[in-house]
C-alpha cells in the first residue's frame, strides 16, 4: 500500500501496520530491502507529486557536467546568453505544443504553421505594401486559422491528431511553397520596408549578458500560459480532457469545442513564435525550422509532460526546451560532431519518457 | 405523495432488439428506490435513458409532475438530475476541489473573475470540504489531494459529493459497490444512508442482492424490457426476487 493514502486514510490507519503491530524484530532479515525500497517510493512520489523536478535536475546538472567538460567558456556570459537566444524558437514552439500534448494529443504541423504566419506577415508587408502591423495581424489570423483547422479536423472527423497533423504539415508547407514560390525575403528588404518585423530581435545587453526581446517574451509566454493552465477554468479543463476525455464530457465540459480552442490557441502562440523568428533570423526562408515540429515535442517530453495526457506543467517545457540548448551548445564547445549532439539528445528523450514512465506507476 | 420522477412508457429498439418495451417507472422523495434485473433485461438502457445517455423512440418522463426532454446527460444534469457512473467520471490527474467544480467553477468576484476569469480556489475548497464533511468523508484532509491517491471507496464519496452538491433532485448510482471490497462497499451503502436522509431521493442499480435489499425502500424488477412489479424488500425474500428476475416464479399480483 502506498505511503499517500496510508497518510489520508483513515480506514487503512485502522488495518494492522507492518511493524508497529506485527513487531519490528521479526521482520529484522527483510529490513534492509524495505529500507531501500520505501527511499526509492519515496522519490517516486515525491516526483509524482513535482514533476518539473525531473527536466530542473536534469537542467542543474548538465549546466555543471559542461561546465567541468567544455571550460570556462561554456559559462561566460556570451554563450549562456546565446543558448537563451537559440532555445527562444523553440521554446515558443513548444509552450504551444505543450498545450496540445496535455490534450493527448500531438501536433507535427506546429512549425509548418509558424512558418506560414510569417511567410503571410512577410509577403504582405515587404512585397505587397501592406502596413506592418496589419500584415502581423493576417499573420496572427492565420496562426489562429491553421491551429483551428487542426482542432476541427481532430473532433469533426474523429481523426487522431497525429494522422490530422501529419496532414496538416505537408499541407501548410505547400502552402508555404506555394505562396513564396520557393523565394526567401530577404533580411535587408525587410530592414527597409518593415523594420517592425525585426523588433524581436533587437538585443539588449545586462552586464555582459545579450538578450534578445524575443526571449523575454518567450518568458511571458510562458507565465501567461502557466496562469491560463492553473488559474481558469479553462486550464482545468485542458488538464481533465488529457487526463480522461469521457470523464470531462461526463462532466459537463463542451469537450470538442474546448479542443478547437486549445488547438487555436497554440495557433495564436505559434504565430506569435513566427514574428520572433523573423526577428531571429532577420529573413523569411520557406525551408527554415524544418525540423522545429520534432524539436518542440522534445523539448515538452524532457519537460517531463506525458505523451499520454493531462499530466505535466508548461514551465517543465521551457526547461526542457533549455536543457536542449545546452546540451546543444556545451557539446559543440566541448569540439563534439554534431553527429553525437544528435545521439546525446536522443538518449535523453528515452531516458526522460522512461523516467516520465517510472513515475505514472505510483498511481497504479 | 406526488412522485419526483416518472418514467412512463418509454420504449426504445436497437434495430430489430426491443430494450424498453413500454417501461414504467416511479420514484418518490426521499427512498431509495433499487432497479434489479437480469442482463439483458433493458436495465441499464432505462437508466441511460433517464441520465440522458440515450433518446428514447416513445414514452415521456416526469420531474416534478412537469415534463421534460434532454438530449443529453449535462441537460439532464441541468434540471437536476445527478449520475454516479459506474467509472465515476472523475479525473484522477486532478484535485478533489478541482474534480467537484468541473464544469461549474466559481470564479473570484470583480474584474479578476469577470474580465480574467481567474478562479476562486478557496471558496472552491471550503465548499468541497463542507460537502464532503456533510456526507461524513472527513477522512478526506486534504481536500488539493490528486484523486488518484484516493481510495476506491473514497472516490465513490467524491463522486457522491459532486452529485449531491448542485441543487440535486435525483441521484442515480450505477453499480455503485462494483469494483469495491467488503469494507468500502459498507462505507458507500452508508453514503447512500446519507444522501436520503438529507431528503435527495436515489435511483440505486446494483447486482448485488444483499445491498440492494439492505438499503432498498422498494424495489423495481425490469424483466423483458418493462416493469414486471415493485416488491418491499422487507416482505420479500432475496430468493423470490431472483425468481421474479428470472421468470421462474410469476410475481405477487398488487
Amino acid at each position: 500500500m502506498n505511503k499517500v493514502s496510508d497518510d489520508i486514510s483513515k480506514d487503512l490507519k485502522d488495518q494492522p501496520k507492518f511493524t508497529t503491530d506485527i513487531g519490528e524484530k521479526d521482520q529484522d532479515h527483510h529490513s534492509f530491502d524495505l529500507g531501500e525500497q520505501t527511499t526509492l517510493k519515496k522519490i517516486q512520489h515525491f516526483l509524482h507529486g513535482n514533476p518539473t523536478i525531473v527536466p530542473v535536475i536534469i537542467l542543474i546538472l548538465s549546466v555543471i557536467a559542461f561546465g567541468f567538460i567544455a571550460g570556462g567558456k561554456f559559462f561566460s556570459a556570451f554563450n549562456l546568453s546565446l543558448i537563451v537566444q537559440q532555445v527562444t524558437i523553440v521554446g515558443i514552439l513548444a509552450a504551444a505544443q505543450t498545450l496540445i500534448i496535455l490534450t493527448a494529443g500531438i501536433d507535427l504541423s506546429v512549425a509548418a504553421m509558424m512558418v506560414l504566419a510569417s511567410v503571410f506577415m512577410g509577403k504582405l508587408s515587404v512585397e505587397m505594401g501592406v502596413p506592418t502591423l496589419p500584415a502581423i495581424a493576417v499573420g496572427f489570423i492565420s496562426g489562429i486559422a491553421t491551429g483551428a483547422f487542426n482542432g476541427l479536423l481532430v473532433t469533426r472527423l474523429r481523426l487522431p491528431p497525429f494522422i490530422v497533423t501529419l496532414g496538416t504539415w505537408n499541407i501548410f508547407f505547400a502552402l508555404v511553397i506555394f505562396f513564396t514560390g520557393s523565394q526567401s525575403i530577404r533580411s535587408s528588404d525587410i530592414e527597409i520596408n518593415a523594420p517592425l518585423l525585426h523588433f524581436w530581435g533587437e538585443r539588449i545587453n545586462l552586464g555582459g549578458f545579450v538578450f534578445t526581446y524575443g526571449a523575454f517574451l518567450m518568458i511571458g509566454i510562458f507565465v501567461f500560459l502557466w496562469f491560463l493552465l492553473n488559474k481558469t477554468a479553462w486550464g482545468r479543463h485542458v488538464y481533465a480532457i488529457g487526463d480522461d476525455k469521457e470523464a470531462a464530457e461526463l462532466s459537463g465540459i463542451r469537450t470538442d469545442r474546448m479542443l478547437v480552442s486549445i488547438y487555436a490557441v497554440a495557433g495564436l502562440v505559434v504565430a506569435i513564435g513566427a514574428w520572433v523568428s523573423i526577428g531571429r533570423v532577420g529573413s523569411v526562408s520557406p525551408t527554415s525550422f524544418y525540423e522545429g515540429n520534432l524539436d518542440s515535442i522534445t523539448a515538452v517530453v524532457i519537460g517531463g509532460t506525458s505523451l499520454f495526457g493531462g499530466r505535466g506543467t508548461i514551465i517543465g517545457s521551457l526547461f526542457g526546451a533549455l536543457i536542449v540548448g545546452v546540451f546543444s551548445s556545451g557539446l559543440s564547445i566541448a569540439g563534439l560532431d554534431v553527429l553525437w549532439q544528435r545521439f546525446a539528445l536522443g538518449c535523453l528523450i528515452i531516458v526522460a519518457v522512461g523516467i516520465d514512465q517510472w513515475i505514472r506507476k505510483v498511481s497504479a | 405523495m406526488q412522485p419526483v420522477l416518472v418514467a412512463n412508457k418509454l420504449s426504445k429498439k436497437y434495430g430489430k432488439v426491443v430494450a424498453l418495451d413500454s417501461a414504467d417507472l416511479e420514484l418518490y422523495p426521499g427512498e431509495v428506490l433499487g432497479v434489479i434485473g437480469d442482463n439483458g433485461a433493458g436495465k441499464s438502457t432505462l437508466i441511460k435513458v433517464l441520465c440522458g445517455a440515450v433518446i428514447p423512440d416513445s414514452g415521456e418522463i416526469l420531474l416534478d409532475g412537469n415534463k421534460v426532454t434532454f438530449t443529453s446527460p449535462i441537460e439532464a444534469r441541468k434540471l437536476g438530475i445527478e449520475t454516479v457512473y459506474q467509472n465515476l467520471a472523475l479525473s484522477p490527474a486532478l484535485s478533489i476541489t478541482d474534480n467537484m467544480f468541473l464544469g461549474r467553477e466559481i470564479r473570484q468576484k470583480g474584474f479578476m473573475g469577470s474580465f480574467l476569469k481567474f478562479l476562486d480556489k478557496k471558496a472552491m475548497a471550503d465548499e468541497a470540504r463542507k460537502r464532503l464533511s456533510d456526507l461524513g468523508l472527513l477522512t478526506i484532509q486534504n481536500i488539493n489531494q490528486l484523486v488518484e491517491t484516493l481510495s476506491g471507496g473514497q472516490r465513490q464519496g467524491v463522486a457522491v459529493a459532486r452529485a449531491t452538491s448542485f441543487g440535486t433532485k435525483v441521484v442515480i448510482m450505477d453499480e455503485p459497490t462494483a469494483a469495491l471490497g467488503v469494507k468500502e462497499s459498507r462505507r458507500v451503502l452508508e453514503l447512500i444512508g446519507e444522501v436520503r436522509s438529507r431528503g435527495i431521493p436515489i435511483i440505486l442499480i446494483s447486482h448485488n442482492m444483499p445491498h440492494v435489499f439492505e438499503v432498498a425502500d422498494r424495489i423495481h424488477i425490469h424483466r423483458l424490457g418493462t416493469r414486471l412489479c415493485v416488491i418491499d424488500p422487507k416482505k420479500h425474500e432475496m430468493s423470490d426476487a431472483v425468481a421474479y428476475m428470472t421468470g421462474a416464479k410469476q410475481p405477487p399480483q398488487d
